[in-house]
């Protein structure tokens, strides 16, 4: 059991993500994070599904998940060589003239923004790999996180393999 | 210029649909209008659901898509079942759904259901056609989609708005459809094969298992030649009966939960298992972990997803079944020669065929058996579900594929009633048996209203032992005889025929059995049996859920 990252290109079509949801659940596969945007073809989008399981279980989920029609290509990025990154904006409690140089110290060890400053808050955007977030989260908690939003994880291979349509 | 009601006809058309089942309702006035007068037959059933099981008779009765027609909200919704039933043994459907207005979508409109969403479990892929310039193109990929790779059913859900625009390109769809995420992979991999073939060489002790992808592939030929060459026996999954003649001296029959003795053994002792277009379903396999113990595993299917889904495979092979066998028959160097495992099989066979008390009873083994000697194979058998069915598995002797229209991965009571009907228009040259429960037939006997209206030739043999047959065996056997809700009240099956006007005949002495069922196949139009089968025989043999198949009770002792 290890999570496994899975790029998949679908169509770009009203519906789909449904029916690519609507599969995993039903099969009893555990999304772990879900990303869905668009990507370098217009007509396409790219869903980046973490899941759980053992090879075969994987294997099952990559094989139900190509039965769609309107799922043009699975691939499984966990073996190969990707760069993996999720973004989180932290709203941490940062009353003037306690934490706040503190918090900044952190931020800036983590090479996190801060993109909003309030009157007793401050709002950190960091981007990385799920631990470095973990992490960074984990150490903001003494402060007092009063709101966090993580995005799914997005991969791309690294060098010049691509995942795309080989139709 | 044209409306989108004219452009679906046309369409349909165009893909050589000559019947449509339906039953009419708001959202598809449009479409019936133009049915009125257009060459299509459309058969008006009595309950939606009639309609999705009669065009999935009439595609496993014809091997072409069937084409059923409901209304939206509640007539698309009484279509699931029969939609299901399709999806889970891969049927080539095209379902037809009224939708309300485009502008109406989403504001809980009147008989408003969202159709796409509820049958994206149970379809292959579904549409829901926002504009009529799309339906043209939607329609052939339906179709397409429908009838290739793993067949299954596809739904069209058209809102009404959509069917009365007008349709602005007047060009009608290429004849070719390419789809970029679904190409189905045909032809079989040589490495594959020959992997499969160097395993068959070193066999002592192959066996064949086939399922319901060598009728839906259309194989039969291929796998006779195939099992006759290699001399490898064979045994069907009750979805692949008929593959293979039930009385061609390789055959074993069926095998699993009520398989025959005969094919469990041989499962459970073969050392190669050849796996043709079968997905090892849990009524096939018992216990996973000790089906085919001793054996290899080579696994011919083509859906990749079928393939170690269940069972782990040595030799996988993806392609459509029909190319695979061909491949394998033209790449085999030697015959085979397994004489001494045929042997065994030979003495299995002989000392334990399907058996039943055959005494003076009015048993239901006996009026299936009687209506196998009549009937000879050259007839359409369709079944319901429960004990009617595994009786009609293990005694009749199916011939040819095509020939047994049965329920088996949904397990729908009710199914085969109307899938008889359906059955009738693919196939009006062969008699059309239904053989059901007084439970099952319960389920769709409104149709009795259809086959009167349009005089259509099926018989129903109601084997009536006044019980949910098969959930009161399993009461007897494993829950102290508790028959909780399983009995049924005495129904005269007869009356409610007559009252539709069709013709029916009670029958409770086993010397009338004969009589009966050539009276009811001699008759022109439709006909009810009520034969008063004695009303606790169980199937046998059977395994007990969860127990390895050669773990059989209820077998018998010679």
């Amino acid at each position: 059991m290890k999570p496994h990252t899975l790029s998949v290109l679908v169509e770009n079509r009203a519906g789909v993500l449904s029916r690519v949801a609507g599969m995993f659940s039903r099969r009893g596969f555990n999304i772990e994070s879900l990303a869905v945007g668009t990507c370098e073809e217009p007509d396409m989008s790219r869903i980046t599904i973490v899941v759980n399981g053992n090879d075969s279980v994987v294997e099952q989920v990559m094989k139900q998940t190509n039965k769609l029609i309107d799922v043009i290509k699975v691939s499984d990025l966990t073996e190969r060589e990707s760069v993996e990154r999720e973004l989180a904006l932290i709203k941490v409690a940062a009353e003037p003239g306690t934490s706040r140089a503190e918090i900044l110290q952190i931020a800036d060890i983590f090479r996190a923004q801060v993109v909003d400053v309030g009157a007793k808050t401050l709002v950190l955007q960091v981007a990385g790999d799920t631990d470095k977030i973990d992490a960074l989260e984990k150490l903001l908690r003494q402060y007092g996180i009063k709101e966090l939003v993580r995005t799914g994880k997005i991969a791309i291979l690294r060098g010049s393999k691509t995942v795309t349509s080989s139709k | 210029m044209k409306t989108g009601a004219r452009t679906l006809i046309e369409a349909l058309q165009r893909e050589g649909v000559d019947t449509i089942f339906g039953y009419p309702g708001g959202a598809v006035l449009p479409i019936y209008d133009e049915l009125y007068d257009s060459s299509i037959r459309h058969i008006l059933v009595r309950h939606e659901q009639a309609a999705a099981h009669a065009a999935d008779g009439y595609a496993r009765a014809s091997g072409r898509v069937g084409v059923c027609l409901a209304t939206s909200g509640p007539g698309a919704c009484n279509l699931v079942t029969g939609i299901a039933t399709a999806y889970m043994d891969s049927i080539p459907v095209v379902a037809l759904t009224g939708q309300v207005p485009t502008g109406l979508l989403g504001n809980d409109a009147f008989q408003e259901s969202d159709i796409t969403g509820i049958t994206m479990p149970v379809t292959k892929h579904n549409y829901l056609v926002k504009s009529a310039d799309d339906l043209d193109r939607m329609v052939q990929e339906a179709f397409y989609i429908a009838r290739t790779g793993r067949p299954g059913p596809v739904l069209l859900d058209l809102p009404k708005d959509v069917t009365t625009s007008m349709v602005k390109s007047a060009k009608p769809a290429s004849g070719t459809v390419s789809l970029r995420g679904y190409q189905p992979t045909y032809e079989g991999h040589v490495r594959q094969i020959d992997k499969a073939l160097a395993l068959i060489a070193g066999a002592e002790r192959p066996l064949i298992y086939a399922g319901g992808g060598v009728v839906l592939s259309g194989a039969s030929a291929e796998l006779l030649l195939f099992a006759e060459t290699a001399a490898i026996p064979v045994t069907t999954t009750l979805m692949g009966l008929g593959a293979v003649p039930g009385d061609h001296p390789l055959s074993l029959g069926m095998l699993g939960m009520h398989g025959t003795q005969s094919a469990n053994y041989a499962v459970t002792e073969c050392d190669l298992l050849i796996a043709v277009g079968a997905r090892f379903d849990d009524r096939v396999t018992g216990k996973i972990e000790t089906f085919a113990p001793n054996a290899g595993v080579i696994h011919i299917d083509i859906d990749p997803a079928e393939i170690g889904k269940n069972k782990t495979v040595d030799v996988p092979i993806v392609g459509d079944v029909k190319a695979v066998l061909q491949a394998l028959i033209s790449r085999m160097q030697k015959h085979g020669n397994t004489a001494a495992w045929m042997n065994r099989i030979n003495a299995w066979k002989a000392q334990c065929p399907p058996g039943y008390r055959d005494d003076d009873h009015l048993r239901p083994q006996y009026v299936v058996r009687e209506l196998s000697d009549i009937l000879k194979g050259e007839a359409v058998v369709v079944s319901e579900v429960g004990q009617n069915q595994m009786w009609t598995a293990l005694h009749y002797c199916f011939k040819k594929p095509r020939t047994w229209i049965t329920s088996g991965g949904l397990g729908t009571m009710g199914y085969g009633f109307p899938a008889a009907i359906g059955a009738h228009y693919a196939r009006p040259d062969l008699p059309v048996v239904d053989v059901a429960g007084d439970g099952s037939i319960q389920m769709n006997i409104q149709e009795l209203g259809t086959v009167a209206h349009y005089k259509i030739p099926v018989k129903i043999v109601i084997l009536n032992n006044m019980y949910l047959g098969m959930v009161r065996q399993w009461q007897e056997l494993f829950y102290d005889r508790r028959y909780s809700y399983t009995e049924l009240p005495p129904v005269d099956f007869v009356r409610i025929a007559n009252a539709y006007g069709v013709d029916g005949l009670m029958v409770d002495e086993k010397a009338d059995v004969r009589e009966a069922l050539e009276t009811a196949l001699a008759t022109d139009g439709p006909f009810v049996l009520d034969f008063r089968v004695e009303r606790e025989e169980n199937v046998y043999p059977m395994v007990p859920a969860g127990a390895a198949i050669n773990e059989m009770i209820g077998v018998r002792q010679k």
